[in-house]
């Protein structure tokens, strides 16, 4: 059984606009998943489908084995959902927000503020819990989303952008946060604009483009697709002697670019390098290895 | 967590949640829900019952400001029991915090509760505060209290679910302000509230029965009273069957998604 599985999923809008194409999807159950596309590539439409903000055209969608035709409020007490957009009341107070989630899923009052404290506690806002909301940072309201998606203790978290907007400090203190949720078991579902983020935090992955998923695979089997890395070496000594066929290509007196085939080993450039007087003294990726590939496969299919 | 279609008791917790936060968002800002029809209602007694009143004479064998009393206390009523759930229902969308429950799996039925209890609970307290401002000006006495009752709470829960229909279909805020100006105090004032409608012309007489709130300012006034324009039973009639329809309708809306999903 997935935590998640879409078959032949639709949507088109009232307007004409198809935002999803038959999209089959699975989730493994304890899995860190992406689900990653450019704007406009149907990720929203689909999570809006999966909880029930959007109506679906065709397909099927079942969460951790309920199918949603058959019995969604089932469905829903398995699932949390981060949205991409603020969505609480901007006059109520954290504490009345997550409490109130709770008691929407059947949770009584006491219990529920209990678990309210035990999550805005973990979402390091307790000391904002009497404070309005709207008076909250940026930061401090994507928290409160987090913390009220998971007042029921959901199987299958979907976060969908939950990292806009927020500073890197924040930032690293929430994927921290998810590795461990993942870890005690929760499956996650992420979809962000920070590569970066999805390779770091994810183990599978899934890629939209124009309502269809066109890449459903392992990080590791997709980053292995890449076939050259591009490294930008900081160095010392005269790169004009280099030779022809040494696969660099100098931008500056200081800086040079290191193109470098699969399969083949940093230590020969470094060696050539060495041997005409030239020191290396740092080295960093060109550009993230997932952007490259994201931005091929979106690129190849627009064409 | 156990399926919810097995668990009627996390329903009802959930019901519970949507109707406290709707009493506690009109508690919070009882300025501008609680006081400012205590205060209209107020200037109502003043200027038609007691300046203009006292010089229209009895009207059905009540002097006309304990004859309009009635008629002002269920306005109050309609307005505050619709205002509430229109503008907290049109918020929820506005604000995308009506998310929060959609994503949870309390049936939209009890939702559709929630909200109108809220609504109710609204209008009946502004009822009572305005019956308090009416004893300052004239006594007042009850008729039959189960009367009385039942029409309070039929009507107050009619126009709720009246206000439910308007959120569900408004997209702006003028969506909210159209029907209450539009056509809710029109019918409200023809609702004789202020007149019994045999002072008027035979055609303008038969026109105002087609209006539904003249049945419940009748209804309500006949258990105040014991005088009303109509039987009855035609009020309770009217009252209960717009109640089933509005209430059919709101549910067939948010069941279809109208107004709350994509």
């Amino acid at each position: 059984m997935f935590a998640l599985e879409l078959r032949g999923l639709c949507k088109t809008y009232a307007n004409g606009h198809i935002a999803l194409r038959g999209v089959e999807l699975t989730v493994e159950k304890g899995d860190f998943f992406a689900l990653l596309g450019p704007n406009g590539a149907g990720k929203s439409t689909a999570i809006g489908i999966i909880s029930s903000l959007v109506n679906k055209t065709s397909g099927s969608v079942r969460v951790h084995g309920i199918d949603i035709d058959d019995d969604f409020p089932r469905a829903k007490t398995v699932l949390g959902v981060v949205p991409q957009e603020i969505n609480f009341s901007q006059f109520e107070t954290p504490l009345e927000i997550v409490a109130n989630q709770a008691g929407y899923f059947g949770i009584p009052p006491g219990e529920a503020h209990e678990r309210a404290e035990e999550k805005l506690n973990t979402a390091k806002l307790w000391d904002k819990r009497s404070q309005p909301s709207r008076n909250l940072s940026g930061g401090m309201k994507r928290r409160l989303m987090i913390a009220r998606a998971l007042v029921h203790d959901p199987k299958l978290l979907i976060l969908d952008e939950p990292t806009a907007g927020v500073d890197i400090e924040i930032r690293r203190s929430m994927w921290r946060f998810f590795e461990t949720l993942n870890a005690d078991g929760t499956t996650i579902i992420l979809t962000t604009h920070y590569l970066e983020e999805a390779e770091n935090l994810c183990r599978n992955i899934a890629i939209i483009d124009n309502g269809e998923i066109v890449e459903h695979t392992s990080m590791k089997d997709l980053l292995e697709q890449l076939h050259a890395e591009v490294f930008r070496l900081d160095y010392d000594g005269d790169a004009s002697a280099l030779p022809a066929q040494l696969p660099v290509e100098v931008l500056s007196d200081h800086t040079m670019e290191v193109r470098l085939a699969a399969g083949r080993s940093l230590n020969e450039i470094f060696a050539s390098l060495s041997s005409h007087q030239v020191i290396v003294k740092s080295m960093r990726n060109k550009s993230n290895r997932l952007e490259e590939i994201f931005v091929r496969m979106v690129s190849n299919d627009e064409s | 967590m156990t399926s919810p279609k097995s668990q009627p008791r996390t329903n009802f917790v959930a019901f519970k949640t949507v109707l406290r936060k709707e009493v506690q968002r009109f508690m919070r800002i009882w300025l501008q829900t609680l006081l400012p029809p205590a205060i209209t209602m107020a200037l109502y007694f003043v200027i038609f019952g007691n300046l203009i009143g006292s010089r229209i004479g009895t009207m059905q064998g009540y002097s006309y400001i304990q004859y309009i009393a009635p008629g002002i206390i269920m306005m109050s009523i309609i307005t505050n029991a619709y205002q509430n759930v229109v503008s907290s229902f049109f918020g929820a969308k506005f604000q995308r915090h009506i998310e929060e429950i959609l994503v949870s799996p309390v049936p939209l039925y009890y939702v559709l509760l929630g909200y109108v209890v809220g609504g109710m609970c609204r209008g009946i307290i502004v009822g009572v505060i305005v019956t308090c401002v009416a004893l300052s000006f004239t006594d007042l006495k009850i008729h039959s209290y189960p009367i009385t009752f039942a029409v309070v709470v039929i009507t107050a829960a009619l126009f709720a679910t009246a206000g439910m229909i308007n959120a569900i279909f408004a997209r702006k805020f003028d969506d909210i302000s159209i029907v209450p100006t539009f056509v809710l105090t029109p019918l409200t004032y023809l609702g004789g509230v202020f007149y019994s409608i045999d002072l008027l012309p035979e055609f303008w007489r038969s026109l105002s029965l087609i209006n539904p709130i003249l049945y419940m300012v009748n209804g309500f006034r006949f258990g105040m009273l014991g005088v009303s324009d109509i039987p009855i039973l035609y009020a309770f009639v009217v009252a209960v069957g717009f109640c089933i329809v509005l209430g059919t309708l709101a549910l067939i809306l948010l069941y279809r998604g109208i107004g709350i999903r994509t």
